[in-house]
């Protein structure tokens, strides 16, 4: 068979919603294409952007990547709460089972695999390099490999709302559930393959950045001097090392059972599921802290930048983080209590749950010991800090009520349980991120984003949160489990209608961000940052300006402090002009990962619709791409002083530097290495 | 800068909003109505209030200090230096490390105390139970009553019930919010629950792990009978109204089906929630040497016949 499984019937055509959320979604494609076409930009989105191994750019299409994704994961929400607000007595709503059961397992892969993750990776891709005085990651084209294995896994993913369908098994896709016996079409390939695909790119990813951290520090900056920032995605990549092989491995397995009658997890003939479950979690619950440390690790550059202080505790904030990860990795069973361990199993690992509350409970009082004292701005970024302080100190201890084993085992699988972690995922990481967002906005773009919109997106999210969420904690305790297509209990209802107004504070929030976007580009000229440095920052992504350019410092600064660029400028280093520039080794654009990543598409399309001919050319299509990467010579080059020299002029002149009366009147002074050699 | 501020007192204050919140839970984990279900309630509530002697100050302080050192109060004191404080450090490790460890040592005790395989304290005799998850009904067994029944079980209050559960699906959870904890119902494989009601009344129950598309109709009634006699009732009811449940009417019945009506069986098979876990492990079985594991082996290589997760 020449498609394999794929008939013309995989197209979803008689489904009204599907055609009109797919026409929608192809009406706006093709506006930007024409767009693109239209100003001749093609060129340049090549060039500039899709081949491009600088990291800030790099990490400027994760985080548009995770906005897209926000938006599908968020429909996929609103969709949910309607259907749950109109699904009571008796109504079955608009969504039957089918459908339904897709939502959700969507919403959930979506928002932690295709948003959350992809947002942290760009904040850490435009971020690490520039704390830590480097030029790029240590492996550019590896990076940018990475970044086109995502869109691969985010293309499947969308695919599936056209061609076939997705998983209806929830987003953790349990066995016996997901093997062919229960799920005999294509949903759960989707997920797996998707699911793979992006996971090697986040292991990469990871190696790249701890290679970078470990060899490319600016001198003088020992490891504990390092930006908390990075610190804390240090920790992150440590557990993505550790635990996304688990992943690997047990999505591997699963395939094994569907594609080759295996039976690692299937119920009959030895399988057993419940070894799925340990691996998926062994590697699920490390995620979440993946997920939530660089987080911690912005909110304490914003608390610390705001506040005009130094982070208060910067070793037992890395200590804590470290604990937090050690300790992350060693309480998965807390999952599934109610899987049948005896006592002694079941308290061990609620205790060892308990224990990450301690140093979580200590950077909570490290930010507020950064705030005492302080002289503390309300910009954007500290308002989601607070919101997170609050927000996340209540989803704390949820989170710790559910260590005990006793009350998880009514709590478990409740609403309660998606109050819980939506409220350290959304206040936490999502809080984080956005505050990150509009941190650093001006040093990706070179100005500010309009603070006014950004409040009041804050203020929607934070109030939508709390009306989304709040009723869905009393659900728990009025016995509402997850997951329900349709529910007839007359107490639930007025929660379930307060969750879906929660959810359109929420969108307006949204709103608020994207038209934030387009009036901040529109009235760009007016909040340029000139200097680089619009917080008066500590670190030295400070230090060169917004947007840096493309070599990042164009002399490699020298650390001798936690907060390296405070420290340039109370001894008056900052901003000074070099007496001459070196040449700087560059990596050279390579269009390599965006063929892999479309070869890999191919491949995994293939393996979904078991179209094995396409399987071969996709294969042989990456091996192709890698061999002849493995050939090229163009991999790198020089940026000759000339160049350096008038980027930097530019620079100076725009923050009123004047570079020739700079240079003259430090000519008479002498300078070690500046001098002719036959002199010494 | 703890001067001002007395947690004791908010916590007081905040007792009544919370004692209002909790009461007002009709027919959820608030609203127990059997020992397990209430000693899990006081569990959650000492958990929560032991919680909050750290979660409300560093809520109040976030407040507080935003307020005290924001940028506009130039009267406040600004130390842009100070960043290390080894009493504030002790302090903030210290504090959290002994509200965990009060908490590790209720967690410890509690866990065994409410462990779901631990038979409940009681000079009543148990009524045995077994339960199998289906797509997507429930099938109680009685064994030593010879009946079965789909989507609803009875019992007298205060005896307790002593669950065996298996699933012939995916997996599912088996729970009854207002008697106690949940517990996973898995193919092949048996866990045990053991609850009891102390009040006569209805109880909701229904699996609480998502196991396909007739998930959100897999609900049953537990129903707490206040007399032994009234329970013996409704025993003689199934019976009445009872079809045999032999191999065939099993196969008819784990046929994927979605909001099943209540039915009721009588048991011709003394063996067959055995044989549902045992017709997973098919080729792993023991050589049958007794006359009952002889029948065993009969009867699983019947429903095995048609494996139920062959069917869709």
């Amino acid at each position: 068979m020449l498609l394999g499984k794929l008939t013309l019937d995989a197209i979803p055509y008689k489904e009204p919603i599907i055609v009109a959320a797919l026409s929608g979604a192809g009406l706006m494609g093709l506006l930007v294409m024409a767009l693109i076409t239209k100003f001749g930009k093609w060129g340049y989105l090549w060039k500039e952007w899709l081949t491009s191994v600088d990291h800030k750019k790099i990490g400027v299409m994760y985080i548009a990547v995770a906005m897209i994704m926000l938006l599908r994961g968020f429909a996929d929400a609103l969709m949910m709460r309607a259907q749950l607000a109109k699904a009571t007595d008796g109504h079955l709503g608009v969504f039957p089972p089918e459908h339904y059961d897709q939502i959700f397992t969507a919403h959930g892969v979506i928002m932690i695999i295709f948003m959350a993750m992809p947002f942290m990776t760009g904040l850490m891709n435009i971020v690490v390099p520039l704390q830590i005085g480097a030029r790029d990651v240590a492996f550019p084209f590896l990076n940018s490999l990475s970044f086109w294995l995502l869109v691969s896994a985010v293309i499947l993913v969308n695919l599936s709302l056209g061609v076939g369908n997705f998983a209806r098994t929830g987003w953790v896709a349990y066995p016996p559930l997901s093997e062919l016996g229960f799920s005999p079409d294509v949903g759960v390939d989707y997920y797996t393959w998707a699911l793979q695909i992006s996971g090697i790119g986040t292991t990469l990813t990871a190696i790249n950045f701890l290679v970078t951290i470990i060899k490319m520090r600016a001198p003088g900056m020992k490891l504990m001097q390092m930006p908390i920032f990075t610190w804390t995605c240090t920790w992150a990549n440590v557990l993505i090392v550790a635990s996304f092989p688990i992943l690997t491995g047990a999505l591997a397995m699963l395939s094994l059972d569907r594609y080759l009658d295996f039976h690692f997890f299937t119920a009959e003939a030895g399988g057993n599921a419940m070894m799925y479950l340990n691996l998926f979690w062994a590697w699920g619950h490390p995620e979440v802290y993946i997920l939530v440390l660089p987080a911690f690790g912005i909110f304490s550059e914003v608390i610390s930048t705001f506040s005009g202080k130094r982070l208060f505790g910067h070793t037992s904030m890395i200590i804590a983080s470290g604990v937090i990860s050690v300790l992350g990795f060693m309480v998965w069973l807390h999952h599934f209590f109610t899987m049948g361990s005896g006592a002694d199993v079941n308290a061990f690992f609620g205790i060892a749950t308990m224990v990450i509350s301690v140093p979580t409970g200590v950077k909570l009082f490290n930010w507020l010991f950064t705030m005492y004292q302080g002289r503390i701005r309300f910009t954007p970024p500290v308002l989601w800090t607070m919101g997170f302080m609050v927000t996340f100190s209540i989803g704390g201890m949820t989170g710790v009520l559910m260590a005990v084993p006793g009350a998880d085992f009514v709590l478990h699988n409740s609403l309660f349980l998606i109050a819980h972690f939506h409220n350290t995922i959304i206040g936490g990481a999502v809080f984080g991120y956005l505050a990150g967002f509009s941190y650093w906005f001006p040093k990706a773009f070179g100005f500010k984003l309009n603070e006014k919109l950004g409040k009041a997106a804050f203020w929607f999210w934070q109030t939508g949160f709390m009306f989304a969420f709040i009723p869905l904690y009393i659900l728990g305790f009025l016995g509402m489990t997850r997951r329900l297509n349709h529910t007839d209990n007359a107490a639930w209802d007025p929660w379930l209608y307060l969750a879906c107004v929660g959810a359109l504070l929420i969108a307006c929030g949204i709103g608020c961000q994207l038209l934030q976007l387009y009036v901040s580009i529109r009235d760009r000229k007016q909040n340029l940052d000139v200097t680089g440095d619009p917080w008066n920052g500590h670190t030295l992504e400070w230090s060169t300006s917004s947007p840096p350019p493309f070599y990042n410092f164009a002399t490699v600064p020298h650390v001798h402090d936690i907060d390296a660029f405070t420290d340039m400028k109370e001894k008056g280093e900052a901003y000074k002009v070099p007496h001459k520039y070196a040449p700087i080794h560059m990596p050279s654009n390579t269009a390599t990962g965006v063929y892999i990543g479309g070869f890999t598409t191919l491949l995994g399309f293939a393996l979904i619709w078991h179209i094995w001919w396409l399987a071969i050319v996709g294969l042989v299509g990456i091996i192709g791409a890698m061999l002849a990467r493995a050939y090229d010579n163009n991999l790198d080059y020089y940026v000759q002083p000339d160049e350096v020299e008038t980027i930097e002029r530019a620079h100076f002149e725009q923050m009123g530097i004047d570079v020739d009366n700079y240079a003259e009147r430090d000519a008479d002074k002498p300078r070690r290495g500046s001098r002719p050699t036959t002199t010494a | 800068m703890m001067r001002n501020f007395r947690p004791t007192r908010l916590l007081w204050g905040l007792s009544p909003v919370v004692t209002a919140l909790l009461t007002g839970c009709q027919g959820g984990i608030l609203d127990p109505k059997g020992q397990v279900a209430a000693d899990e309630k006081s569990l959650i509530i000492t958990a929560t209030v032991l919680m909050l002697l750290v979660v409300i100050p560093v809520i109040v302080m976030t407040f507080l200090f935003a307020w005290k050192y924001r940028a506009s109060n130039k009267d406040a004191i600004y130390t842009p230096k100070w960043s290390h404080s080894n009493k504030i450090e002790a302090v903030v490790w210290i504090i959290p490390i002994i509200i965990v460890s009060c908490l590790a040592v209720v967690a410890w005790k509690t866990t065994h105390k409410l462990d779901p395989y631990r038979p409940l304290d009681s000079d009543k005799k148990p009524i045995n139970v077994q339960v199998v998850a289906m797509n997507w009904k429930w099938l109680f067994i009685y064994p030593d009553l010879n009946i079965a029944t789909v989507n609803q079980i009875a019992f007298p209050k205060d005896v307790p019930v002593s669950f065996r559960i298996t699933s012939d699906a995916a997996m599912n959870s088996f729970f009854i919010p207002q008697l106690g904890g949940q517990i996973y119902a898995m193919a092949g494989m048996e866990t045990k629950l053991h609850l009891v009601a102390n009040e006569a009344g209805i109880y909701k129950g229904f699996s609480s792990n998502y196991s396909g598309a007739g998930f959100s109709g897999m609900k049953f009634n537990a129903i707490a009978t206040e007399t032994p006699a009234q329970f013996d009732a409704w025993v003689q009811k199934v019976r009445a109204a009872a079809k045999p449940l032999d191999a065939d009417a099993y196969l008819a019945l784990v046929k994927p089906s979605e909001n099943n009506a209540v039915a009721y069986y009588t048991t011709a098979e003394p063996r067959l929630f055995d044989a549902v876990m045992h017709k997973y492990m098919a080729g792993r079985q023991s050589l049958a040497a007794t006359d009952d594991e002889l029948k065993l082996a009969a009867l699983t290589k019947r429903l095995c016949a048609t494996p139920a997760v062959k069917e869709q």
